[in-house]
Parts: C-alpha cells; structure tokens; sequence
C-alpha cells in the first residue's frame, strides 16, 4: 500500500510533547496515518505509545504540538470530539455494560438516539454491519454470557456503528486465542478495503508483521524508527524497542525438586451463575525448586484456582494443604502468614491501591511486620527506607516513592507488585499472567525473578497464556481447560502440539504424576 | 469558544486547599442572595453574624460550646466515610449516648455519685457503637444498604427518646423531661460556659489523628476505602474493619451525646435531636476527613448558628435561617471537588 504520495494522511500528529509529573511521556513525536494503512506503534511499557493515542481521542491534551485530522487542525477536548472526527479507540479493558445486550450497549451513549428508542431498526443496521464485515454477533446476547472474543467484536461494531473510520486499537489481541486473533486480520482487512485505517498499538513482534503496513518504534517517549513492516525483521525491530540485545533464553539451576510445599487436592468451586463448576475435582502439587506452570486459554478456570489456594473464593469440596498442613478456606491473611505470595491477573484492580503512594504499596505486606511497624504503630522512616530499598532493587521508575502508583507505568505497577510480594515471599509464589502487557524488558525481569525464586528453592505457581512463556519458564506445566486439568507434563517431554490439544479440550489419558 | 471540563494530569495539592475556601466564600454569595430576598441587607446580616459569634466573651464562649458535639460528630463519622461507608446516622448515635448517660444517672444509683459521669458517658459511647453496629454488621454480611439503614434508624432513636422523656422516665414535676442529674455529676464548667467537654473533644483529635495516621490499622482503612479489592488480596479483612470502624464511629458520636448532656441540660429533654449529627457530616467532608481541619470547620459552622440567633434578634430573620445558610456551605464544596482531579479549559474554535 504505497498510496502516500497521492493522499494526504487522515492523521498527522506534529511535534507531539507530554509532560507528566516526573515524566516526559513523549518528546517530540510526529506520526501519520493514511487511508486504508495500519500503522503498529510498537514499543516497550511506557514507551509512550498509549499516552500518545490517549491524545489522538481527547482523554489528555499535548503540551505542544498539533493533531491534523484528515489536513485540518482539530482540537480535541474529549472523547466525544474524538468520535465526532471518526476516531474511536478500543481499549484493552473492554467498555461494556454486562448485564445489557448487544445492542443497547452498541447506541448506549449516542446522542441522535431519540427517547424511545426504535429497536428494530438499530437491531436491522447492527445485522447489516455485522455481515458487511463478518462480525458474527448476536444484538440480542447479553454481553455476561460472550465470550471475550465476541466482547471485542461488539466493542469493534461500537465504533462502525457510529461511522468511525480510523480505529485505535489497544493491544486488541492479547486477550484472544489464535483463532479469534486470525478473525481480527481478516475483519481489519474488510474495513482496509472501505478506505478506513488503524493504528495498533503492540509489543509483539509477530503481531506487526501479520497486520501492519507500516511500523512506528517508540523508546522513552521518542520516535526511534518509522518503516514499512515488509523491509524489517523481528529482531530488528527488537533491538529498535529496547536499544539493546534481547534474551530470549534464560539462564537457571537444574531441575532438582524437593518436597510437596503447595498441595491441591481434588479441589472444586462451584459457581452459583454458571451451570459447570469453575473449578472440576482439580488436583496438583508444587515441589520445592520447581515452576508449576498452568497453560490453557484464559477464562479456563485458572484465575479461580489461585482465588481458592489464597482465600479469596469459597472452596466448595476438596483440600488444600500448604507444608503439609490443611489450608482449605483459611482467610487470606492466614494463607498469606503461611508463606504464600500472590501476584494477582488484573494488576490495576487487584494488585496496587492505585491513589496510595508507590511506597505505600510497597508496604502493603510487610507494614504487619517489625519492618515497618513497632507494635500496631507505622513507622514512616522504616517504610521509607524499606521502600527505597525495594524501588532500587527492583529499578522501579518512579518520580519519587510518593508519587501515586496509578500515575506509574504498566511495567512498573508490575515490578511495584513484584518487589513487594517477592519480598514478603515465605517460600510458596503464586504469579497470575505476571507479563500480560509488559514489554521486552520487564516481561524479561519477571520471568528472571520468578526463576531466581526456584532457583533458591522456593515453590512457583505460574498461571500464563503464553506457552512460550511456560515451555522457557516452568519446569512442569499442568494444561487447563473448563475448570478441569487436562494434564500434567514434564516441560522436556511435551511440545507445543499436544499442549495446544489439552488447551483445546483434549484429555491427557496418560496422566502422569 | 466553549468551556469544557478536562481531566488533570495529577491531583491539585493547592486546589485541594483553595476548593474549600473558594466555596465558603461562594456559599457566603449565595447566603447574600437569599438574605437579599428576605430583604435584608446581607453586609448588615453578616456583620450581626460574625458579631452575634465572637463579638462577646459570652457569645464566643456559646459558639464554643456548640462547635464540640458538630466537631465530635464530625469525627465521628470521618472514620466511617474513610471506607467510603455513607454513616448518616450520628443523629441517632448521638441520640442513643443521651439516652445512656441519662439511664446511668437517673436509675445506677447503686453507683457512687463521683461515678456516675464516666460511667455515663463509657455507656453512651458504648449505646451509639451498638446503634452504628448493626447497619455496619448488616453491611458486612448481606451488603444490606448502610445509608437507608443508618438513615432510619436516626428516627427509631429519636422516637425512643421522645418516649422516654414525655413518657417513662419523665420528671414528676413539668411537662416533659427527665429529672436533672446530681450536680455533683455535671461536667465541670472550665471558663464561662465552656465545659470539660473541650478536653474531650481535642483529645479525641489527637488521638483519632494518631490513630488514622500513624497505626497500621489506619494503613488497613486508607487500602480499603481506597482499594477494597487491592487489600482483600494483601489480606485485609473488609468486613472485620466496617464492624470496627462502625462501632468506633458510632461510639464517638454516642460519647458526643452524652458529653452535651452531662455538659448542658443535665438531663433528656426536648432538643435532643439538634441536628448535630447531620451537620457532622458537612464537617467530615468539609475537612476532607482530616481531624485537625474538622476544628476549624466545626467552629466555623458552630458560628453560623450561634449567629444566626443573634440574627434573628438583631434582624427580626427566622431562626431557620442559620440551617438555610449551613446548608448552603456544602453544596459549592461538593460541585467544586470536581476541580481537585480535573481543570476548566476554555477551547478557542481554530481554523486550521
């Protein structure tokens, strides 16, 4: 798609400066998009892509420079400017009403929608779009009951609903199975075909190659490289990220496992919305010195499994003992004194009070300890100190340890709820998709101190998508799929296709112990 | 050119100061409209305010000791809302600590009269904790509505009172009352018409201070109200903390009841129900849930009232003028917090 020369570009951004407290977001970025192109912005956490596409839509404003859109300047105070220019972002978290269908949550918001609304005619036009680009959804599904593929899709027929034409899309695949990822290409290359445009926003390398035309490189807020994605590799693109070799193997101890510190046994959450049990009669065990991986599409019943073993659900039947001493529906806090550690899926919500201090945050385990405390009294000089401690050696980029976490990167939200849960750790790490959405460079930290902790003998329980991540990381990966494992293999005797079998449903029948 | 509201990058420290000043002000504007209506002059009005509120040894001394039950409500139900738990039944609470101390003087008379006030007032605060309790119990564990059951329950306690003044434990001699308490059993006057009581209240500062500040289970409130999902993972029981925070909210606008009564009318009678556990509540968000800043605000509101009588005298104005006036302080506040995370920005039309 060489069509440059001719068009103007339905985006151009000039100049683009961001300053945040103690950040320069993005220095000087210029970017161009043109009809019928997608454009990857690729780069690591903080890099300054989605504070850059925040602006395109209106949730920030630049400190300097200016957005054209379609050749005229436009000022772009909020999301509802951004619609009305044809611009609309699908963000990673989904914006949907759960308990209202398809299609009310589609004109949910619209501001021709006239009092009482004609549903028909919005269900016949959601049918129409649906088929014009092969978006099979159903306006009368309740959004609870999709899957998040489909969820994505609605999100998708939001936007065409309401004439957008150049979509952002927020690392749109990271939630999806391969399947629902070759959906996307091909639903993306219809709305190509029309003249619309893209801008993806990715740290994966293979994503650039199968859907860009052109990729734009950001590091620390600058543009480091803007090309077609045909004249690149991955590896190149790689270093372009990270301005240095990346590992792509990791250096670890032999596998010498010793005793049974984490027990599941034949374990099973009921659910009281569904009609199958979250989690089936599960059983497993995690050794001394070893990584426990849990493969299998998420929504499988794996962030349960880590809510029953730390307290937060009801187990329904079934045991759960932790150096050999029952645990089964102990509260959090005693699973927790028992040396348990949990870096939880959802690290916005679950895992940081997002308007608390970053220090703060770090304290938020050891604060019941003399650490921190002298008696039921904080002392602050120690929690400053444990903080400063913590942010150093996990090289957390923070203004200061006062800055509210929430005003940190994804990355370094991460390493924040690394720091303190591998500190806290009593032997026993429990990590829920611990690199979703990070980059190269603290995806690599993570996976580095989650084989750091194996290594010094303590227990892992690393629940992932990404098998790539399980065959380098986990010594055994135990495969889930509708709230049953399906098995549990050596890392050595497996490969990818019979995992990928057991994630798709098919039962292991040589269980192994 | 349209004004729009946009999102601030950080919070604003300076407007998180500026917000509750600029809105006092705003509020004293919108006080001048409403005064200019009832044709008065609005300069004159407040002058007989402010003077009516400071401009005597006494009246200060009044306006004093109407700030400490709005400041030790204000506490009060400070601790509740730092959870994000919508306490508005401190009138109640406050209720229930007068009807403790009242119990404990008129029928513990086992008790040595030296006694009779602590004991009062331990069983006022320990009434009002029990009357917060329960909705901070049903809370807990059905997720029973805590605003329409702390709201509610203010009637059930005023109506006891009622009962109890008009009917059961009313005085043989007058109309309606309790008998007086022992004079030995008052609390003790310090200069004028302010009473012990202040003692009470600023201790009851320091300490709350201390404790939302500086112990670990002030850290534990701060994840909850901020995060409560974030804290149930780093182990912090959610339930366990509303039932302690709401025994201890309801406890310290119990002992606010009890202080008053041993303080000034010495025994249940009618007024009970002055209002101030509602105007607690303008004082906890007014001071953003600091307890130092809720002195200044309590004082401030005190005044409002103290000299709204002295309008009414002064100006021939209803008395219900000062509740008009108090409750105009809190709606700029409310609409203005907005600006603490976002900003006004005037947007020019460009042609490119």
């Amino acid at each position: 798609m060489n069509q440059q020369t001719e068009q103007t570009p339905v985006v151009r951004m000039e100049h683009i400066t961001k300053h945040f407290p103690g950040v320069l977001a993005n220095d000087d970025v210029s970017l161009e998009l043109y009809p019928g192109q997608v454009l990857a912005l690729l780069g690591e956490n903080g890099a300054g892509k989605s504070t850059l596409m925040n602006m395109l839509v209106g949730l920030y404003r630049p400190d300097s420079g200016s957005i054209f859109i379609r050749g005229e300047l436009a000022e772009i105070h909020s999301p509802q400017d951004s619609m009305a220019l044809g611009i609309g972002m699908i963000h990673q978290e989904f914006m949907l009403v759960g308990n209202m269908t398809v299609a009310e949550n589609i004109v949910l918001g619209l501001k021709e929608l006239p009092f009482i609304p004609q549903i028909d005619e919005i269900r016949k036009r959601i049918k129409e779009l649906s088929a014009r680009y092969g978006l099979q959804v159903d306006p009368d599904a309740v959004i609870h009951d999709l899957s998040v593929g489909e969820q994505q899709r609605v999100e998708i027929l939001k936007l065409v609903y309401r004439g957008a034409d150049i979509l952002i899309l927020d690392e749109p695949t990271a939630v999806l199975t391969p399947g629902e990822s070759r959906d996307l290409n091909k639903i993306i290359q219809k709305m190509l075909s029309e003249g619309k445009s893209a801008i993806f926003i990715t740290h994966k390398m293979d994503e650039v190659i199968t859907f860009s035309h052109k990729v734009q490189v950001l590091r620390r807020g600058k543009t480091v490289n803007t090309c077609d994605t045909a004249s690149v590799t991955p590896k190149d693109l790689a270093n372009m990220m990270v301005g240095r070799d990346v590992l792509f193997s990791l250096d670890r101890c032999p596998y010498h496992p010793g005793g049974v510190r984490l027990q599941v046994d034949h374990v099973t959450v009921d659910n009281p919305l569904g009609s199958r049990p979250f989690l089936d009669d599960v059983s497993l065990e995690v050794h001394r010195g070893e990584i426990l991986g849990i493969a299998g599409v998420a929504g499988n019943g794996q962030t349960q499994l880590t809510e029953a073993i730390t307290g937060l659900i009801p187990i329904s039947s079934g045991k759960v003992y932790i150096d050999g001493k029952e645990m089964t529906n102990a509260t959090p806090l005693q699973i927790i004194r028992s040396g348990v550690s949990h870096i939880p899926a959802d690290r916005g919500a679950n895992g940081v009070v997002g308007d608390m201090s970053v220090g703060d945050n770090l304290a938020m385990k050891k604060y019941r300890t003399n650490e921190i405390s002298h008696g039921v009294v904080i002392k602050r000089s120690f929690l400053r100190a444990f903080a400063d401690k913590l942010i150093n050696a996990f090289t957390i980029k923070t203004p200061t340890q006062d800055t509210c976490v929430k005003f940190l990167s994804g990355g370094n939200i991460q390493k924040t709820i690394l720091a303190r849960e591998i500190d806290s750790c009593g032997g026993i790490l429990i990590a829920v998709y611990p690199s979703r959405g990070l980059d190269v460079g603290a995806t690599e930290t993570v996976r580095q101190n989650l084989i750091l902790q194996r290594d010094q003998g303590n227990a892992v329980l690393l629940v992932s998508e990404e098998l790539d991540e399980l065959q380098m990381v986990a010594d055994r990966i135990a495969v889930m799929f509708e709230g049953k494992i399906m098995g549990i293999k050596s890392v050595k005797e497996t490969n990818t296709e019979e995992l990928g079998m057991m994630m798709a449903g098919t039962e292991d029948r040589r269980r192994d112990a | 050119m349209r004004l729009a509201i946009e999102k601030r990058d950080t919070k604003s420290r300076s407007m998180a100061l500026i917000i509750p000043l600029a809105s006092f002000i705003i509020s004293l504007l919108l006080g001048a409209l409403v005064l200019a209506a009832s044709r008065t002059n609005p300069l004159q009005a407040y002058g007989a305010m402010f003077n009516g509120a400071f401009g005597s040894a006494r009246r200060f001394q009044y306006t004093i000791v109407e700030s400490l039950p709005l400041l030790m409500c204000g506490l009060g139900v400070g601790i509740a809302f730092r959870l994000k738990f919508w306490n508005i039944g401190a009138e109640g609470q406050y209720v229930w600590g007068a009807i403790g101390i009242t119990w404990v003087m008129q029928f513990w008379t086992f008790l040595p009269t030296p006694m009779l006030l602590p004991i009062g007032l331990v069983v006022g605060m320990i009434l009002g904790a029990i009357w917060a309790g329960v909705p901070g119990f049903l809370k807990a564990q059905w997720s029973v509505d805590e605003t329409l059951t702390t709201l509610m329950l203010n009637y059930v306690a005023i109506g006891l009172a009622e009962y109890l003044y008009i009917n059961a434990w009313k005085a043989p001699l007058g109309n309606m009352g309790t008998p007086e308490f022992p004079e030995a059993a008052w609390l003790p006057r310090l200069w004028g018409k302010i009473h012990s009581g202040l003692f009470i209240a600023l201790a009851l500062v320091c300490i709350l201070y201390f404790l939302l500040y500086r112990t670990r289970w002030g850290f534990e409130l701060n994840m909850i109200g901020k995060n409560p999902r974030a804290a149930r993972y780093q182990g912090v029981s959610i339930k366990k903390n509303i039932v302690i925070a709401m025994l201890l909210s309801g406890a310290i606008c119990g002992l606010a009841g009890s202080v008053n009564t041993a303080a000034i009318a010495h025994r249940l009678t009618r007024g009970v129900d002055a209002g101030y556990g509602f105007t607690g509540i303008i004082i906890a968000w007014m001071s953003g849930l600091n307890p130092f800043a809720s002195i200044i605000v309590a004082v401030a509101l005190a005044a409002i009232t103290t000299g709204a009588d002295a309008l009414q005298i002064a100006m021939k104005l209803p008395e219900s003028m000062g509740e008009v006036l108090q409750g105009l302080v809190l709606i700029p506040l409310l609409a203005g917090s907005i600006f603490v995370e976002h900003r006004l920005v005037l947007i020019k039309k460009e042609t490119a």
